[in-house]
C-alpha cells in the first residue's frame, strides 16, 4: 500500500525486535472473542486514478455548470489561486495545534495577524483564533453573555440564520439557557419597541444579525443603547463579512459572532467554514476558543504563544469556557491569506461590485409583472422578493435553465411563503442575472393568474 | 549520533542586523502595509456603479479600515512562504504527538475536495442537483458503521469536542424518553479534557473515577459508583496510556445493568480498525475523529470532524438533517425527525474533510488493518527499543502509542518538556507532554503507521542521545531548543500582560 513505508522484511525484522512471532501477538489485549476474523467490508483499494475518477462522477452528480442565486448564510466569492497555493504548503497543512511554539511560529504568526484582521473588520478590541462555524460561535457567544451577565435568559431576533438559532437551542435545551425570539417588522429589521424594560429586564443578551438573514442591515447602534440600558449585551452575528468592506462595524455590540467562508473559503457544500468570536478586551477572559499572544523569548526577539488557556478544556477540563479543542485553523489561514491580497482597497472594492450587482438585479427583477420587493430596510447583496406563485414550483422551474433559484424563506418562516432571498455577488455576470430575470418573467407569465 | 542532529554551536545570536537566513527576519504583514499596493484585482464592473452612502444611508456605511493591510501579491507569497518555513509539519517527519495521530495526509485528498461540482455546492442547494454530494456522505456512512460495527451514524459535528457533546445530548435524549435523563457522567481520571468539558454543556455532573494501579478501569470501583443517577460512562479506549481495556464486556455488562450507556471516545480508533470493532463489545455511542484515525490535515489546529455512530437505540435521537435514501434511491436530506436532538451546526458538516475521510478509507479499502497493525508495530518497537532509557511507569502492552514517564531524567534536573525541546533540535516535533494526567511527567509518543523503520530509528536515536545529554549536560537539554527562530517563549509574560493583536 502506497502510504506505508513499510517492506516486508522490515516489518519482520520490526517484530523480531519486539521479540514476537506475528503480528497478532500485539493485539492480544484485545479479547478474542472480539479479535475479527475476516477484513471488513469496505469498497477499495482504490489507486490514485480511481479515487479521482470516484469524486469526479460525483462532482457530475452535482450542479455544476448551473447559475446560483443562492446566499443564506454561504457566498460564493472571488478567490485567488494564490491562496490555495500557500495554504496546501505542507508546513501549513500538515502540523498540528501549535502548543510546541518554538516549532510553530509560522502558524502563530499567521493566527495573531488573523486576530488582528478580525479585530479591524469587526471594529472589536479583540478576537480568537477561530470557532468551528458561524452558528457555533453565535452559540458560544449567547453563553459568553451568559458567563458576563450571569442571567440565563437571550433574546434573539427571527431575522437570525434559522439553523443557527437551531444550533443555539440544542445546545441551550440542558443549560437553563431560555431563548426567546423577537419579531421582526415591515422593514425587514428586529422590532425596537419590542424591545421594553420588562423585555429586556434579567436578559443576558439581545442577540441580531446584520445584514440580517433577509439581507436587511439592524440599526446597531440603538439595539445596543436598548440593550445596554438594560444591563443586557448586545451579540452581533454577521454571516456576510464581505458587507464589512463598506458597511459600518458593529462596534457598539460587545460580542461579535461571524461566520468568516466568505473570505476565501469555497462554499463546499456546508464547510469547512470558520467561525469568529471577537469582543472588548475586558470580557477576553470569558472568551471560548484558542488565543495567540506576543511575547519574547530569552533574547528578546519577539514570538507569538498560545495563550490564556486556563479559560480551555485541556487545563479546566469541566470548567472551561467552552468544550472545543479543535478549531479551523487551517480556514483562518485562508482567510487571512484572502484579506491580505484583497487589502484596504480590494475588500471595499469587492464590497462595492456585490452592492452594485444586488441593486441591478433586484431592479431587473422587479420589472417582473406580480414580483416586488418586501422590505424596505437597507440591504447589501441579498434582498427579499415575493413571487406570484411558490418558490418551490419557480425554483423547478428555474433548474430546469440551469438556474439555482433563490431560498425559500417559507421554509422556515410560515408567514413568507411566495417570499425568496435572492443573494448576487461579485461572482455574477450581468448576463445569467439578465438570463435569471427572463427565465423568471417566462416561468410567471406561462402559470398566469393561477392560484 | 544521528544525522538529523543540529550543530547549536552555529547558532548566530550575536549577529545584530544580519541573521543567517532572510526568512528570519520576517515581520507581520501590516507592517509591509503602504498606501495604494493591493494583491488582488476585480473584474470591472458591468453593472452601473453605486453609491454606498446613497443606498444605505451614511449611518450604515464606514469609511476605510483604519489599519488594515496593502500589500503586493509577491509580499503576500513570500510573507507567508517565510512563515511557513517556522512550522513543523508532517510532510518534513514524523510528528510523534500521542493521542493525535499526526499521520500522512493524502495529497489526493486535498485534489479532490477542490474539484469542481464538489467545493463549489452550496449547502442549501436542491437534493437534485446534490446527489454527489449526498452519496459522498452515504458512502462515508456506511464506511464508518462497518469500521466500527455500529448502526446508524451522523456526520454533523465539526470535531470530536462537538462529536461528545452530540453523543452526550442523544444519551440524554434517550434517558429522558424512558422518562430519567440521570445526573452524572462517569470519567476516568485519564480523560481527554474534552470529555468533562462537553459533559457540563450537556447538562450532566462529572463524576471522576480513579484508573486501577494497571490504568485501567477498576470494575469492582466502578459496580459501586453506577447507580441509578448515573447517564453514562465515557471511556478512551484504547485508554490515553494506549492500552486495550481488557475488561471492557464487563464494563458495558455494569452498565447496561443498571441502564446506564457506553460512550466510547474513538480518538484512539487508530489503534483498532480492522482488528475490532466498538460495536461487538458493547459501546453504544462513540465518535471518530477523522483528523486523526481518517487522515485528514490538522491545518495547525483543525478542521476537524467528529462523526458520532450509535447503536440502533440511539437512532431516533440523531441530529437533524440525515442523510436518507428514498424509495426511488434517490439520497436526500431528512429534517423531520421528532425526537431528534436538533443541530449542533449548520448544514449537513465538514463536508470538504468527510470527502477527504472517504478518499483515505477507499485508498485501503479491507487493507485498512495493515495501517493499524504497522502503527501497533512502530509504537511497540520504539517501546522496545526506549524501556532501557526511560521509565514505563505501567509495563502493560502497548497498542498504537507508548507513555513513558521522566522519571530517570527528573533526578538530573531535565523534565518531559525539556526532552520534547530538545527533540525540536534533532528535526523532530515533540511529543505529548504531561498528559495524561495520571502520569507524573508523561512523555506520550505516538509514532502512526506513516514512519518508516529508518525514520523510528532516527527517532530512538534522538532519544538515547538526549538521555545521555540529560546525565552529562542538562542544562543544554533544559535550554533546548536551540536550533529554532525563536527560543523558549515567556509564556507567563504573555498571559499576565496578554497582546493579541497588532496595533500601529
Amino acid at each position: 500500500m502506497r502510504y506505508l513505508p513499510k517492506s516486508p522484511s522490515e516489518r519482520q525484522e520490526m517484530l523480531a525486535a519486539i521479540g514476537v512471532q506475528s503480528v497478532e501477538e500485539l493485539f492480544e489485549s484485545i479479547p478474542e472473542k472480539f479479535r475479527l476474523r475476516s477484513p471488513l467490508p469496505l469498497p477499495g483499494p482504490f489507486s490514485e486514478a480511481e479515487i479521482v475518477q470516484y469524486f469526479q462522477a460525483r462532482a457530475g452528480e452535482n450542479g455544476r455548470g448551473f447559475t446560483s442565486f443562492l446566499g443564506a448564510g454561504v457566498y460564493p466569492h472571488l478567490r485567488s489561486v494564490v491562496t490555495d497555493a500557500l495554504v496546501q504548503r505542507g508546513e501549513f497543512l500538515t502540523s498540528y495545534t501549535p502548543y510546541q511554539a518554538e516549532f510553530a511560529q509560522g502558524t502563530l504568526t499567521a493566527i495573531f495577524e488573523f486576530q488582528t484582521l478580525m479585530a479591524q473588520l469587526t471594529g472589536q478590541e479583540v478576537a480568537n483564533a477561530s470557532m468551528y462555524d458561524g452558528s457555533t460561535a453565535l452559540t458560544e457567544a449567547a453563553l459568553m453573555a451568559e458567563r458576563l451577565t450571569g442571567r440565563n435568559r437571550v433574546l434573539v431576533a427571527r431575522t437570525t440564520h434559522p439553523e443557527y438559532r437551531q444550533v443555539l437551542a440544542t445546545y441551550a435545551h440542558n443549560l437553563g439557557l431560555a431563548i426567546e425570539e423577537l419579531q421582526y417588522t415591515e422593514p425587514g429589521q428586529i422590532d425596537r419597541a419590542a424591545l421594553t424594560p420588562e423585555k429586556l429586564a434579567d436578559a443576558a443578551a439581545v442577540i441580531v444579525q446584520t445584514p440580517n438573514f433577509f439581507g436587511v442591515l439592524e440599526e446597531i447602534p440603538a439595539l445596543a443603547a436598548a440593550a445596554h440600558d438594560a444591563g443586557a449585551l448586545l451579540v452581533a452575528a454577521i454571516t456576510e463579512p464581505v458587507s464589512l468592506g463598506i458597511v459600518r462595524p458593529p462596534a457598539e455590540a460587545d460580542i461579535v459572532a461571524m461566520e468568516g467562508q466568505a473570505f476565501g473559503v469555497s462554499p463546499s457544500y456546508g464547510g469547512p467554514y470558520v467561525g469568529v468570536i471577537a469582543t472588548r478586551e475586558k470580557f477576553v477572559r470569558q472568551m471560548p476558543g484558542r488565543l495567540a499572544g506576543q511575547t519574547t523569548d530569552a533574547a528578546g526577539r519577539r514570538g507569538f504563544v498560545l495563550t490564556l488557556a486556563t479559560r480551555e478544556q485541556h487545563i479546566r477540563r469541566e470548567k472551561a469556557t467552552s468544550n472545543i479543542c479543535t478549531n479551523e485553523a487551517l480556514y483562518a489561514l485562508v482567510a487571512t491569506i484572502h484579506l491580505c491580497l484583497m487589502g484596504k482597497e480590494g475588500l471595499r472594492e469587492v464590497a462595492l461590485q456585490n452592492l452594485a450587482k444586488a441593486r441591478f438585479a433586484q431592479t431587473e427583477l422587479e420589472k417582473i409583472p406580480g414580483v416586488r420587493r418586501v422590505f424596505s430596510g437597507p440591504t447589501f447583496n441579498e434582498f427579499t422578493l415575493e413571487f406570484p406563485r411558490s418558490v418551490k414550483m419557480i425554483n423547478s422551474a428555474l433548474l430546469r435553465e440551469k438556474i439555482i433559484g433563490p431560498f425559500a424563506l417559507g421554509t422556515h418562516y410560515p408567514e413568507l411563503t411566495k417570499r425568496a432571498l435572492i443573494c448576487v455577488t461579485e461572482t455574477m455576470p450581468r448576463s445569467e442575472i439578465e438570463r435569471f430575470a427572463a427565465a423568471l418573467k417566462k416561468i410567471v407569465d406561462s402559470t398566469g393568474k393561477e392560484p | 549520533m544521528s544525522s538529523k542532529v543540529v550543530e547549536t554551536e552555529t547558532v548566530a545570536t550575536s549577529i545584530k542586523k544580519v541573521r543567517s537566513h532572510p526568512n528570519q527576519n520576517e515581520g507581520l504583514i501590516f507592517e509591509k502595509s503602504a498606501p495604494g499596493k493591493r494583491g488582488m484585482e476585480t473584474p470591472p464592473l458591468d453593472v452601473p456603479a453605486v453609491d454606498p452612502s446613497a443606498a444605505l444611508g451614511p449611518e450604515f456605511t464606514r469609511d476605510s479600515i483604519e489599519g488594515f493591510p496593502e500589500v503586493s501579491e509577491i509580499e503576500v507569497i513570500r510573507h507567508f512562504t517565510r512563515l511557513s518555513t517556522w512550522n513543523y509539519a508532517i510532510d518534513l517527519g514524523m510528528y510523534p504527538l500521542g493521542s493525535c495521530t499526526m499521520k500522512y495526509n493524502p495529497r489526493v485528498n486535498e485534489f479532490v475536495a477542490r474539484l469542481d461540482g464538489l467545493a463549489s455546492e452550496h449547502p442549501q442547494q436542491p437534493a437534485e442537483v446534490s446527489q454527489g454530494c449526498l452519496r459522498i456522505l452515504w458512502d462515508l456512512q456506511n464506511c464508518l458503521l462497518a469500521i466500527t460495527g455500529m448502526d446508524a451514524a451522523t456526520l454533523q459535528p465539526a470535531a470530536g469536542a462537538q462529536g461528545e457533546l452530540a453523543g452526550l445530548l442523544m444519551i440524554r435524549a434517550y434517558l429522558a424518553s424512558k422518562a430519567n435523563p440521570r445526573k452524572k457522567v462517569l470519567i476516568p481520571d485519564s480523560a481527554h479534557g474534552t470529555n468533562p468539558a462537553s459533559v457540563v454543556i450537556a447538562g450532566y455532573e462529572v463524576q471522576n473515577i480513579r484508573s486501577n494501579s494497571r490504568g485501567q478501569i477498576d470494575t469492582d470501583h466502578l459496580r459501586e459508583f453506577v447507580t441509578e443517577d448515573v447517564a453514562a460512562l465515557m471511556l478512551t479506549n484504547p485508554s490515553t496510556l494506549g492500552v486495550f481495556e481488557e475488561r471492557i464486556a464487563e464494563i458495558a455488562e455494569i452498565l447496561h445493568e443498571k441502564g446506564a450507556l457506553l460512550y466510547m471516545d474513538g480518538a484512539n480508533m487508530n489503534a483498532l480498525a480492522g482488528v475490532t470493532r466498538p460495536g461487538d463489545f458493547g459501546v453504544d455511542v462513540m465518535h471518530l475523529n477523522l483528523h486523526k484515525t481518517f487522515s485528514t490535515p490538522h491545518g495547525g489546529g483543525g478542521p476537524g470532524s467528529g462523526p458520532v455512530v450509535v447503536k440502533k437505540i440511539l437512532e431516533p435521537f440523531l441530529p437533524v438533517p440525515m442523510v436518507v435514501k428514498k424509495e426511488n434511491g434517490q439520497l436526500a436530506l431528512d429534517q423531520n425527525r421528532p425526537q431528534s436532538i436538533g443541530r449542533v451546526r449548520a448544514y449537513c458538516g465538514n463536508f470538504g474533510v468527510l470527502l477527504r475521510a472517504l478518499a483515505y478509507t477507499l485508498a485501503y479499502g479491507p487493507g485498512i488493518r495493515q495501517a493499524t497493525e504497522d502503527a501497533v508495530v512502530n509504537a511497540n518497537y520504539i517501546r522496545k527499543n526506549l524501556e532501557d532509557y526511560f521509565d514505563l511507569p505501567y509495563n502493560l502492552p502497548s497498542m498504537h502509542e507508548v507513555v513513558f514517564s521522566d522519571a530517570r531524567q527528573k533526578k538530573h534536573g531535565v523534565n518531559t518538556m525539556d526532552i520534547a525541546k530538545r527533540l525540536i533540535d534533532y528535526g523532530f516535533h515533540p511529543y505529548t507532554t504531561a498528559f495524561p494526567l495520571i502520569v507524573p511527567g508523561a512523555m506520550m509518543i505516538e509514532p502512526t503507521e506513516s514512519e518508516s523503520k529508518e525514520e523510528c530509528d532516527l527517532f530512538i536515536d534522538a532519544m538515547r542521545s538526549i538521555a545521555a545529554e540529560a546525565e552529562e549536560d542538562p542544562g543544554l537539554v533544559k535550554t533546548a531548543p536551540h536550533s529554532t527562530r525563536v527560543g523558549r517563549l515567556d509564556e507567563v509574560a504573555a498571559a499576565r500582560k496578554p497582546i493579541l493583536r497588532w496595533k500601529p
